[in-house]
């Protein structure tokens, strides 16, 4: 359950980065899609944080500890709200290009989940 | 529609000095300086309470590298002469940091049983450990004539 939702969160962040990338490279700003999007990746990775949780709770233990887990899941779970609301207040390409890093970072921050997690184990 | 808009951005910013800093490619760097600050800043702190024995070098290094991150970031939200010159020496100062402890984590290995951020260069963090105060050099250079 929690491998999938890592692959998929991290998928779309690539999407997203790919597109927002594409504006930037294109001289525009985030426009309302890119805000549909960034929700979208958002609302996955609060699923996601969620679901991390209710398994802690359920008594499983990622391979490389629980407050790293805990802390690599709400860093994911803001990094894309995070600076989606920076490119609000920045009505250029440059906004876009921030929205595009932010969402690199989270996919690295999958790959690191995957690994903390224990992928494949569960 | 998208050019006035972003006219409007670029008078703002001309016309606002404390703010521009923080705005157009300084709005990337804000992110990316932020993001860094959060990430080591936490790991640090993690390695610190947690394991403080296994590298005290590392540990201390990486809290180090933390502070200087977050002072960037305040710095570039800030704005302003004073805020630019004190990130410009910041960055600097990470730079020789970056490419010091780099150097170092090469030459001593035995000294790091564990990473910092600023171990290889970076590597673990591909390489923007690097990438990063050479364009916030630029960038900050550049905003003075702006």
């Amino acid at each position: 359950m929690i491998d999938a939702l890592t692959i998929a969160v991290g998928a779309t962040a690539l999407a997203l980065a790919a597109w927002c990338g594409f504006a930037a490279y294109r001289d525009e700003p985030t426009k309302d899609w890119h805000f549909i999007g960034m929700a979208l990746v958002s609302l996955l990775g609060i699923v996601q944080l969620v679901v991390g949780i209710v398994q802690l709770a359920g008594g499983h233990t990622p391979d490389k500890g629980t407050a790293l887990f805990l802390a690599y899941l709400i860093g994911a779970a803001a990094c894309v709200p995070g600076t989606g609301f920076m490119s609000l207040s920045e009505r250029t390409r440059w906004g876009s290009a921030t929205v595009a890093a932010g969402a690199v970072v989270l996919a690295v921050l999958e790959v690191r989940l995957f690994d903390i997690w224990g992928g494949g184990n569960g | 529609m998208a050019e006035t808009v972003e006219t409007d951005a670029q008078d703002t910013a001309a016309a606002d000095g404390r703010r521009s800093l923080g705005s157009g490619p300084g709005r990337l760097l804000v992110a990316l300086y932020g993001i860094f600050t959060v990430a080591a800043a936490s790991r640090s702190l993690y390695q610190l309470i947690a394991q403080f024995h296994v590298a005290p070098l590392a540990y201390t290094l990486s809290a180090v590298s933390a502070v200087v991150y977050g002072f960037i970031t305040f710095s570039l939200v800030r704005g302003g002469e004073g805020a630019r010159r004190a990130a410009l020496v910041c960055c600097a100062l990470e730079l020789l940091g970056v490419f010091g402890i780099g150097t170092w984590t090469l030459l001593d290995p035995a000294a790091f049983p564990d990473a910092t951020v600023w171990s290889d260069y970076g590597m673990g963090y591909l390489f923007i450990p690097v990438i990063l105060p050479v364009t916030g050099l630029l960038w900050l250079r550049r905003a003075r004539s702006a």
